[in-house]
């Protein structure tokens, strides 16, 4: 065990380094100064000279990326060019909105996705299954944009039940997180089904059931037990893809998270912002990512061995 | 008992295809959608971005199908003008990514070895940034617009295909017709041209259509959060960033747009899950 999970964490370590070295080389792929860049659009001489300094533009270039990623490693991102603070503490403050939106919208979709998933399996090739499968690419289709806009337009601008966006108590949580969680819920419902669809055909349900199980027990302890499995490695893979549309969703509701930030910050050009938010958040998606291949090899034997 | 008449690939899938017919209907209207956005001049009753300071705001009305926009502009005609721009992000960047990564991923299969590590550790820094955020960093590098959306949504399409490709090979590869084959001395060229990719292409198919609903959503999203089509465009997520400043005045400006997008990326995927039944593939 402790060997699968040495040789998962060396292999991750390549595409961190990979990714350092992009997101490093993201200011020197652009069109112009470098060092101007980072100072911002309207940074004086002065200023800029001092950022071409920090930098350390004039060193070898192997040199610089020591630096950059030294600097990294305790927490130094630079100063932001748009509003002079560190970047550390710029982030630090949008880490936790982003972090409890991520996590209720995975609430909804695990809650709806496993459920639906299920139910529509059980009833398998009646038109409960139908509805749920058809309801299900439905959602994966959906505009997390546009559910938001309509959401808000319904719920705050004609009931007036919900305020339109920003973070402020549980009630303004509902709406982004909801909307955020239902592509996910979508993708988590078919794959249920299907899981639950194969699990149905194994030995041990069948032996349940001739053995005069309550269907309902049949279900719930022999099935939705086995099916899960595979369900909670998707789910954990499914938070990049939260990360991702986070970005989008937070920008409908005016939430103040990571990914407001980064849209903001590309708007402005804040370049030093835009690099650490970057390497957090593709690190972030590693690491998950990374536990996730752990949990599977706890849960399931056979790929521990064969690696 | 009989046997199951032999038909060729093509009859075999054509027979299976027909009777899904909500599949059959998604590929109508996807023909349909495709015929407005390459003849809009001819279609759409109105000039785009014609502003007409009569008709500001209007609901949709006999004149005004879709109603007008804060400009007067024709909602319906920047609709269907705004296709060809949703429909270029989506069949471009999803045919790019899907052709450069079933070459990686038919050459990695094939060939093993070191070439193969070297491909996948690409495929693995691609696949470390969730989709949206490599095109936004995409994007933020190359400067917000259409075309650098189709790079930014081709690049991370790349991984899926290479990956998925792959897997066809190595399966391929151990067949025994491909074994025959090589071992008749058919060079090597030709077999993975004419012996592994016709087996590996219904996964490339049915993956393409359901990337290319995908990629539209990923393009309306980027325009929306303003690093896409850049005002006037009527790219469809750009019109319902405009129309977010109207909402509960004129709500008709965030109902259609939105409408197509849904609509259009709907019928790719159930057109992808046709595929994907009459093709006997598994995917998830």
């Amino acid at each position: 065990m402790l060997t699968f999970v040495l040789r998962r964490l060396l292999g991750a370590l390549p595409v961190l380094l990979a990714v350092s070295l992009f997101v490093f080389g993201f200011v020197r792929l652009l069109p112009g100064d470098p060092a101007r860049l980072v100072a911002g659009a309207d940074a004086t001489e002065q200023e800029v000279a001092s950022a071409r300094e920090v930098l350390g533009l004039d060193r070898p270039i192997w040199e610089q990326y020591l630096r950059y990623a030294g600097a990294t490693v305790r927490g130094d991102f630079g100063i932001s060019s748009r509003t002079r603070e560190p970047v550390f503490e710029v982030i630090a403050v949008r880490f936790w909105p982003t972090f409890w939106l991520t996590l209720a919208a995975m609430g909804w979709a695990t809650l709806i996705g496993t459920a639906i998933g299920v139910w529509a399996g059980a009833k398998r090739g009646r038109w409960q299954d139908q509805a749920v499968m058809l309801a299900a690419i439905g959602g994966l289709s959906f505009p997390g944009f546009w559910l938001g806009l309509l959401l808000i337009n319904l719920f705050s601008v004609h009931l007036g039940w919900l305020p339109t966006g920003g973070f402020d108590g549980w009630s303004s949580l509902i709406m982004p997180s909801f909307t955020l969680g239902l592509g996910v819920a979508a993708i988590l419902a078919r794959f249920t089904r299907s899981a639950f669809v194969d699990v149905s055909g194994e030995d041990f349900v069948r032996t349940a059931r001739s053995k005069g199980l309550r269907e309902r027990r049949v279900i719930w302890r022999h099935a939705v037990r086995n099916a899960l499995i595979p369900v909670v490695t998707l789910t954990g893979l499914e938070f990049g893809t939260l990360l991702g549309g986070a970005i989008v969703v937070e920008t409908v509701f005016a939430w103040p998270g990571l990914g407001r930030l980064l849209v903001d910050s590309i708007a402005f050009r804040d370049y030093p912002v835009i690099q650490a938010l970057i390497l957090l958040l593709s690190a972030e998606f590693v690491l998950i990512n990374l536990v996730v291949d752990v949990l599977y090899g706890v849960l399931n034997p056979a790929i521990r061995l064969r690696s | 008992m009989t046997a199951a008449p032999l038909r060729s690939p093509a009859r075999e899938f054509w027979r299976r295809f027909r009777r899904r017919h909500t599949a059959l209907l998604a590929a109508a209207i996807i023909a349909l959608v495709i015929l407005l956005a390459l003849f809009a001049p001819f279609i759409a009753p109105y000039d785009p971005t014609a502003a007409d300071y009569d008709a500001l705001l209007q609901g949709p009305t006999l004149a005004h199908l879709a109603g007008t926009d804060s400009y007067g502009r024709d909602i319906l005609s920047r609709i269907i003008w705004g296709g060809r721009i949703s429909l270029a992000v989506g069949l471009i960047s999803a045919l790019a990514g899907g052709i450069v990564g079933t070459i990686m991923g038919l050459v990695s299969g094939w060939s093993g070895g070191w070439v193969d590590a070297l491909l996948m550790r690409i495929c693995d820094v691609l696949f470390a940034f969730p989709g949206l955020l490599l095109a936004i960093a995409v994007v933020a590098l190359l400067g917000p617009g259409v075309e650098n959306v189709i790079w930014a949504v081709a690049i991370f399409s790349v991984p899926v295909f290479a990956r998925l490709t792959r897997g066809s090979t190595l399966a391929l590869k151990q067949t025994q017709y491909v074994q025959a084959a090589r071992a008749i001395g058919v060079s090597r060229h030709k077999l993975i041209l004419h012996h592994i990719l016709p087996g590996a292409l219904p996964a490339v198919i049915v993956y393409m259509s359901l990337r290319i609903g995908s990629a539209i959503l990923v393009g309306a999203a980027l325009s929306f959060i303003g690093l896409g089509a850049q005002p006037p465009s009527s790219e469809w997520g750009a019109m319902l960033a405009d129309g977010r400043s109207y909402l509960g005045v004129a709500d008709h400006l965030t109902i259609f747009p939105g409408l197509a997008i849904f609509i259009v990326v709907l019928c790719f995927n159930v057109l992808g899950d046709g595929l994907r039944d009459a093709l006997n593939q598994k995917l998830q």
